[in-house]
């Protein structure tokens, strides 16, 4: 005989069931959401810091200026703790197409498969291997190899961002294959391979992500480097790294800009739908565009619609961009769809993102000109804006991948297979949630680890620079620790 | 144009599909090798001191990340060729394979965190997490690995047992290594070891089979009898006594050499076991999930070559960190 189930226990049963645990499907895309959204922050500080690894590791072989040096271990640190990070929290990307996403990985598997494997052989390895020699290795290789080694790690973060993006954009404008019947389920069939790795968002993905990586790090190095210089205004090591980050954000934060600009049309043009989102754009017709959108009430954060919305706007301008010059061009509004993308969370995303890409402009300018008057080390202000500026290069990456991923939804290849559709019809409910919870848990320390890292090398250089006392004991306790150990 | 290249209609050569099955199994092999190594040593770190600890750490240092790339290397190519298997091999072994990926994220983490502060706590914490990644890991990737061939449901005595005989080979081949690459009370103590977990190999591989054997999971029993299965389990016995025996006598680089053949000849037996079906649980073959010409000919122009290179690259890596090591690092 069954027991009566418990009135308590059943209520807490159905409580779990209906309020606590996620969808499958909402939980595997949060769940992948997530983790690629900390994995891009290492993927991207490795791409970023490349071009400065090879010039320190080339400056210091080649010179006997101490300073490169300095920089060179403390990047490279920074860089091999970061590769670390990005290694295994790729290896989780790498399996989670199947975990989560089987229907996607079998039907799209002739597509992304090759260009994946590609990815692991011919960057990832290269990468891996060489970061060995470029780590432990100084005295072991010659110069030469050992410059090699910067080059080819370098390299390999470079490659491998190309093979991750040769995969995302053919899921953004899918071509080179045919659909056909396999073992029950409609899959892609590859029938041009040039054609599907060089799709048309291919090069202008690249050429953003690869800049954004730039700028991301950019601001970062500015930023530390302003922390040193503010600590210690002679520091010749942090005066040339701090000098080098504003000329290379006076070249990369308005190429991003001006590429960006042309990348919203190709996007207007290849995505309708995406681009609608973008604006928050509903009615077909003429479209505005809305430099700036401030919410009157809190309502308008979830439904960004122009009646919410103060906004100061040139009208038509939304229409000349997406069409190329044409101001009464009918722009498709999210009206004629069924099913449309989390309209919120692209809208402010994107203006989230363009507006730190201004921000961004303004700071390379404004420390472009104290550089001309050869007041960089002395603006405590520039200093100290640079500090609180130094994660916002990843906040702005973070913020066009979700324009770019949320705003392809309810599609996770566009206007071929449907999200709904990719997720694992053996999931559960409570696996999901489960998995999602651990990885967010996991990934919170992760990142609090890393931090604590590059606060702990920072304090080290400090010590070096003799700006900071060591502590008593020699090392301060860690916050969990009681009594004496 | 790309038909003027590459075959659209036909693969470059018959049986690839079944070269790529290879390559597949190949990847793994190399994996359970050289992370296996890794992670024999990090469990064979928990019976370390300190001044240990810090030779065992250098070992690893400069080798373990690229040897982790291997298990990328699998994975990728599984989808590349065989989508079908990556899809249900993972979906249908979620948390198992969430799990693994999680053990081998502490794996990777501790001894770079472990590094980057000089206080007896906070080493403990990172020594823990590292040994609890080395020996979680290969326990679960052996759970998957029998699970798949097997057919089974993940907590199935075959699967546990594959799992258990996988940790047994870790903990030998990275005895192995460690004794060629030091000497010493330190190297003694891993003879010891590696006998014991060579010993507990061989054994749990007999028991494996024995069960495989009695509870006949997706008709292997059939399978087991014929002669590659017969040479493959000989050949391991062989592997594993002649490298006790090259331990012994304290030619321990050729003990690292037969504990790398121990690794193919597993992943040779999971190959023997699964030929021509590729997912017993669903009785896919390759040629059923293999994808198409045109695709698999890109990826073997492409990426076979390149494959070479790799090889090439890690002669370079073990080549440049060829020589013993102690708490300071490689020596020259």
């Amino acid at each position: 005989m069954i027991p009566a189930p418990d009135p308590v226990f059943s209520s807490v049963v159905q409580f779990a069931q209906t309020s606590m645990l996620l969808s499958p499907e909402l939980a595997s895309r949060a769940q992948f959401g997530w983790t690629i959204s900390v994995h891009i922050l290492f993927a991207s500080l490795s791409i970023g810091l490349a071009p400065f690894i090879v010039y320190f590791t080339w400056k210091d072989v080649t010179s006997d200026e101490e300073s490169y040096t300095r920089l060179r271990e403390f990047w490279i640190k920074v860089f091999a703790v970061g590769f670390v990070m990005g290694t295994v929290t790729g290896i989780p990307m790498s399996f989670q197409f199947g975990t989560n996403f089987p229907q996607f990985a079998e039907a799209a598997g002739e597509m992304i498969g090759g260009p994946l494997a590609f990815e692991a052989k011919m960057a990832f390895f290269l990468e891996a291997v060489f970061l060995g020699v470029l780590l432990f290795g100084r005295e072991r290789v010659s110069d030469r190899t050992y410059i090699l080694s910067s080059v080819l790690t370098g390299a390999g973060a470079w490659l491998s961002g190309f093979w991750i993006l040769v995969v995302n954009a053919w899921m953004q404008t899918p071509r080179g294959f045919e659909l056909v019947q396999r073992n029950g389920m409609e899959i892609a069939r590859l029938t041009d391979p040039i054609a599907a790795f060089f799709t048309p968002r291919m090069p202008w993905m690249y050429v953003h992500m690869m800049n954004a990586s730039v700028i991301a790090v950019t601001l970062a190095v500015a930023g530390i480097a302003a922390y040193m210089i503010w600590r210690n205004r002679e520091s010749k090591a942090w005066n040339t790294a701090l000098r080098m980050a504003v000329v290379l954000l006076l070249i990369s934060a308005p190429l991003q800009a001006i590429h960006g600009d042309a990348y919203g049309r190709h996007v207007a043009e290849t995505q309708e739908q995406k681009f609608a989102a973008m604006e928050a754009h509903y009615d077909t017709g003429q479209a505005d565009l809305h430099l700036i959108a401030i919410p009157k009430s809190f309502d308008a954060l979830t439904d960004p619609r122009t009646d919410n919305l103060f906004t100061i706007s040139l009208p038509a301008v939304g229409s000349f961009l997406a069409s190329g010059g044409d101001f009464q061009a009918e722009v498709t509004g999210l009206h004629e769809y069924d099913d449309n993308p989390p309209v919120a969370l692209v809208f402010w995303s994107f203006r989230a993102m363009v507006g730190l890409g201004f921000l961004f402009i303004g700071l390379a300018l404004w420390g472009g000109n104290l550089l001309r008057q050869g007041k960089l080390r002395e603006s405590t202000r520039y200093l100290q804006t640079m500090m609180l500026a130094s994660p916002l290069g990843f906040v702005a990456l973070l913020t066009g991948w979700y324009v770019t991923e949320i705003g392809r939804q309810p599609w996770v290849i566009q206007d071929v297979l449907k999200t709904n559709d990719a997720v694992s019809t053996t999931l559960t409910g409570a696996e999901a949630t489960g998995t999602l919870v651990a990885f967010v848990v996991l990934y919170i320390a992760l990142l609090t680890a890393f931090g604590f890292v590059l606060k702990w090398m920072i304090e080290g250089e400090l010590e070096r620079m003799g700006v900071r006392k060591r502590e008593e004991s020699g090392r301060p306790r860690m916050p969990w620790v009681k009594g004496d150990d | 144009m790309t038909s003027l290249l590459i075959p659209v209609d036909a693969y470059l050569v018959e049986s690839l599909p079944t070269v790529w099955f290879g390559v597949v199994m190949f990847s793994l092999a190399m994996y359970v090798a050289l992370d296996g190594m890794d992670f024999g040593i990090g469990m064979l770190y928990a019976t370390r001191d300190d001044h240990d600890r810090e030779t065992l750490l250098s070992a690893f240092g400069p080798i373990w990340d690229a040897n982790e790339v291997w298990i990328v290397a699998f994975g990728t190519t599984l989808l590349a060729a065989f989508p079908a298997v990556y899809s249900r091999l993972l979906s249908e072994h979620y948390l198992l394979a969430i799990a693994i990926v999680m053990a081998l994220l502490m794996r990777g983490v501790a001894p770079e965190l472990r590094e980057q502060r000089d206080e007896p706590e906070w080493h403990r914490r990172c020594d823990q997490l590292f040994v609890f990644g080395s020996t979680v890991t290969p326990l679960l990737l052996g759970t998957l690995v029998g699970s798949w061939i097997f057919g089974t449901a993940v907590f199935s005595l075959p699967s546990l047992l594959t799992g258990v005989g996988l940790v047994a080979l870790c903990l030998t081949s990275g005895a192995a290594f460690l004794a060629a690459k030091t000497s010493g009370p330190l190297a003694d103590d891993m003879v010891r070891f590696g006998t014991l977990s060579t010993a507990a190999y061989l054994g749990g591989v007999v028991v494996l089979l024995a069960v495989v054997y009695w509870l006949n999971p997706a008709n292997v029993r059939a399978l087991l009898v014929t002669l590659p299965a017969a040479a493959v389990v000989l050949a391991s016995v062989g592997f594993g006594l002649g490298g006790i025996a090259a331990a012994r006598q304290g030619r321990h680089k050729l003990w690292f050499g037969t504990t790398f053949g121990l690794s193919f000849l597993l992943v040779g037996l999971v190959a023997t076991l699964l030929y021509p079906t590729i997912y017993p649980a669903s009785g896919l073959t390759i040629d059923a999930v293999v994808v198409s010409p045109l695709a698999l000919n890109l990826t073997t122009i492409l990426g076979l070559p390149v494959l070479l290179l790799v090889l090439w690259y890690f002669k370079f890596l073990y080549g440049t960190f060829a020589g013993p090591v102690d708490g300071e690092g490689y020596s020259t």
